[in-house]
């Protein structure tokens, strides 16, 4: 294993915010340490920016291929933006004396670590280092959700803690069991235990031992994913902590898990076409990724709490990425990948907004929110806009996303298209009535400060890029993530 | 391999005994009432799985084995135990366990798991080219770790809730440990994790305390029920 890899330009976007964690972990100031998180933020999205370009071969430490370069740049992006918007959100929080000042410098080391840990479990080559990380990430993110200190909050980053413990802790045995399968084909050291080397040697290796660590791996990560069984912590954690690194950061972790096992799924696929003797890996995680977004589509219905409302979207959008994947083969797994970019992109911008609107309103209710159109006009046009992306509904990306899986289900489950189907349309339909009350209505009382035109601006450039990409298609963007769906299979 | 590991070499039969002294104390976890015992009983298997690991290393001739052992002494077997034992006492808590479940039933529950384990690991591994006692060693570490789930589910304390978590931890480190040729990363990782669930946990008590003067997680369920 060799740490130098870090240096290299690959590198930078993890050295970036762990290094920026540790300096503010000593700055005092709360309003210094808001400033240089904001710049470490925006650091770490342009060392992102030459991902793209260092794809190639794999070194000891980083393994940077294409799926990789997206992620990061995808996660980079959302985390610095969270970056500009945490800025002006902890200056209202302060002033509303929600969260203590001197607890800031937690919530900004904090957000750093979080922000490394997702850079380094995308793209280290171990996979020792990426359960390391995602546990990093896990720790950094429980504390930051205890952080307002009420009880609700306390609560919440408990079984935010547990939860995502035993997730977590499934995970690395199945770490374990991985290692053991690739053992007849790699032999002992760190080669079984390297993404780089191990899918090459995918069919070499031990196919029903791959089966028990897959199991594990789906059960584990599936756990961060937030899909079904395992995604009681979700909702929680979103709706108590603080905003930015609540909602819109641990939107990017689920990312992180599901690309762990879109890994470990052409992995499987390859020992199973080269008669291995593993299963194929598609019916499990589609059928979890059903589970979850019938699940969360139904549940939406039920929410007074806005955070915990989008934090059940999540959920759902999240399955809707896990059935595309599962239902595998280049298309799907295509369209796979761009709903979950345009998704994360989207709950970034909404979590944005709700946030903004909680400040003024005073609270998260949806008693406490309404008529934001008629009140505020550029806020409610705002967030009206995230959710009728959210819902999938024409001209924004995610339509074409969600598009494109259904096409797919019916070509190859078709079967399946149509518990898929009334999954989506229920969660679409919530979406939108709850667009109603939110947006339009009497306005309620406001207990806090307006959002400035300023401060929304981060919100326009995510809706933008969706808006962009579900119209222009841009056909480098497009060849781009053709080429990750066909190195996935 | 020049040790002839097989049923009747001091080797297998020594690491067997060690892997399940282990089980034995996790079953022993379940069925305590008292919380100084889960505390002592957690030590015990530190210690347990401490002399395990350095068996390991003597046998597979894996020196860096030694240092997982030295961390699980230090860690499991003194530190962590020390520290439980004195939160006990200064935040004063009732010594009784409050079970979701009865002992009884979850014992039943908890030899369903072991059967589970073996039948589920003995058969997927049959063909990989593991010796056996690496593969009877993962079963057993599976069961330490579905019994350490077990407890945290059954168990309404948030200490002994924890306590259930560190315990699966052992159950990862045995598993670990088990697997010749592992690289050192991972051991860390699995020793480092307990340590650092443990600061999490400690900070949490206090604030647990500091809100409801009670580590009971009753009341957290109660706030989670009326709220939403």
């Amino acid at each position: 294993m060799n740490l130098l890899d870090l240096l290299s330009p690959a590198g930078w976007p993890i050295l970036v915010p762990f290094l920026a964690a540790i300096v503010l972990a000593l700055v005092p100031s709360w309003r210094w340490g808001a400033w240089i998180n904001t710049g470490a933020a925006t650091l770490c999205f342009l060392a992102a920016c030459q991902l793209p370009w260092l794809v190639g071969p794999a070194g000891k430490f980083l393994f940077v291929d294409r799926l990789a370069a997206h992620f990061s740049l995808l996660t980079a992006f959302v985390a610095m933006t969270t970056g500009w918007f945490s800025l002006t959100y902890v200056r209202a929080e302060i002033a509303a004396r929600r969260i203590n000042r001197h607890r800031l410098r937690l919530y900004h080391a904090m957000f750093q670590t979080f922000v490394g840990a997702m850079m380094l479990a995308l793209l280290s080559n171990n996979l020792g280092v990426t359960w390391l990380a995602v546990e990093t990430a896990t720790i950094a993110a429980v504390l930051v959700v205890g952080l307002p200190r009420t009880a609700e909050a306390v609560a919440a980053s408990w079984k935010f803690f547990i939860v995502c413990g035993v997730g977590i802790a499934l995970a690395l045995f199945g770490t374990f069991v991985l290692y053991l399968a690739a053992l007849p084909a790699l032999g002992p050291g760190l080669a079984p235990m390297s993404w780089s080397e191990l899918l090459p040697a995918a069919a070499r290796c031990n196919g029903t031992v791959l089966n028990l660590a897959f199991v594990f791996f789906l059960v584990g990560y599936g756990t961060k994913a937030g899909l079904a069984p395992l995604h009681a912590w979700m909702p929680d954690a979103h709706a108590e902590g603080p905003t930015p690194v609540s909602a819109v950061l641990a939107g990017s972790i689920l990312n992180v898990a599901l690309f762990v096992i879109l890994r470990l799924r052409s992995l499987m696929a390859t020992n199973e076409a080269a008669g291995g003797g593993a299963i194929a890996p598609g019916p499990a995680i589609m059928t979890l990724g059903l589970l979850s977004l019938l699940l969360a589509a139904f549940s939406l219905w039920r929410r007074r709490d806005v955070k915990r409302f989008f934090a059940f979207s999540t959920i759902e959008q999240s399955g809707v990425a896990a059935f595309a994947f599962g239902l595998g083969g280049p298309a799907a797994t295509f369209a796979g990948l761009l709903h979950m970019t345009l998704h994360t992109l989207t709950k970034a911008g909404i979590f944005q907004c709700i946030g903004r609107a909680a400040q003024l309103k005073g609270g998260q209710k949806f008693t406490d929110i309404s008529g934001l159109l008629v009140s505020h006009r550029l806020l409610g046009l705002t967030l009206a806009a995230g959710i009728i992306t959210l819902a999938a509904l024409p001209p924004f990306g995610l339509f074409a996303s969600e598009f494109l899986i259904v096409i797919e289900t019916l070509r190859r489950a078709p079967l399946l298209a149509l518990p898929f189907g009334i999954g989506i349309v229920v969660g679409a339909w919530a979406l939108i009535w709850r667009l109603q009350t939110l947006c339009l209505g009497t306005p309620t009382q406001d207990r806090g400060p307006a959002p400035s035109a300023l401060m929304l601006a981060p919100v326009w450039l995510h809706l933008g890029i969706i808006l962009f990409l579900g119209l222009a298609r841009p056909a480098p963007i497009v060849a781009w993530m053709v080429a990750i769906a066909r190195s996935l299979g | 391999m020049p040790l002839r590991i097989a049923f009747g070499a001091l080797p297998y039969d020594m690491a067997h005994l060690l892997g399940g002294a282990m089980l034995v104390l996790s079953f022993a976890l379940l069925y305590q009432r008292r919380v100084t015992a889960v505390i002592n009983i957690y030590a015990l298997q530190g210690i347990v799985l401490a002399v395990a690991a350095a068996w390991q290393g003597f046998i597979q001739d894996a020196p860096h084995l030694y240092l997982t052992a030295l961390l699980a002494f230090v860690g499991k077997a003194v530190v962590i135990p020390v520290a439980l034992h004195r939160i006990i006492r200064r935040l004063e808590i009732h010594r009784e366990i409050e079970t979701a479940l009865g002992i009884f039933p979850s014992m039943i529950l908890g030899v369903a798991l072991v059967v589970l384990s073996i039948l589920v690991v003995l058969p997927t591994t049959l063909q990989a080219q593991a010796q056996t006692l690496t593969r009877e060693d993962l079963a057993i570490a599976l069961s330490v770790v579905l019994l350490g789930l077990l407890m945290m589910i059954t168990r309404r304390n948030a200490l002994t809730q924890v306590i259930g978590f560190m315990s699966l931890e052992n159950g990862l480190v045995l598993a670990a440990i088990g697997i010749a040729g592992m690289p050192l990363v991972v051991e860390l990782s699995a020793a480092f994790l307990v340590m650092v669930a443990f600061i999490v946990c400690g900070v949490f008590f206090f604030h647990i305390r500091e809100r409801f003067d009670s580590l009971d997680l009753h009341h957290l369920d109660q706030v989670g029920e009326t709220h939403r």
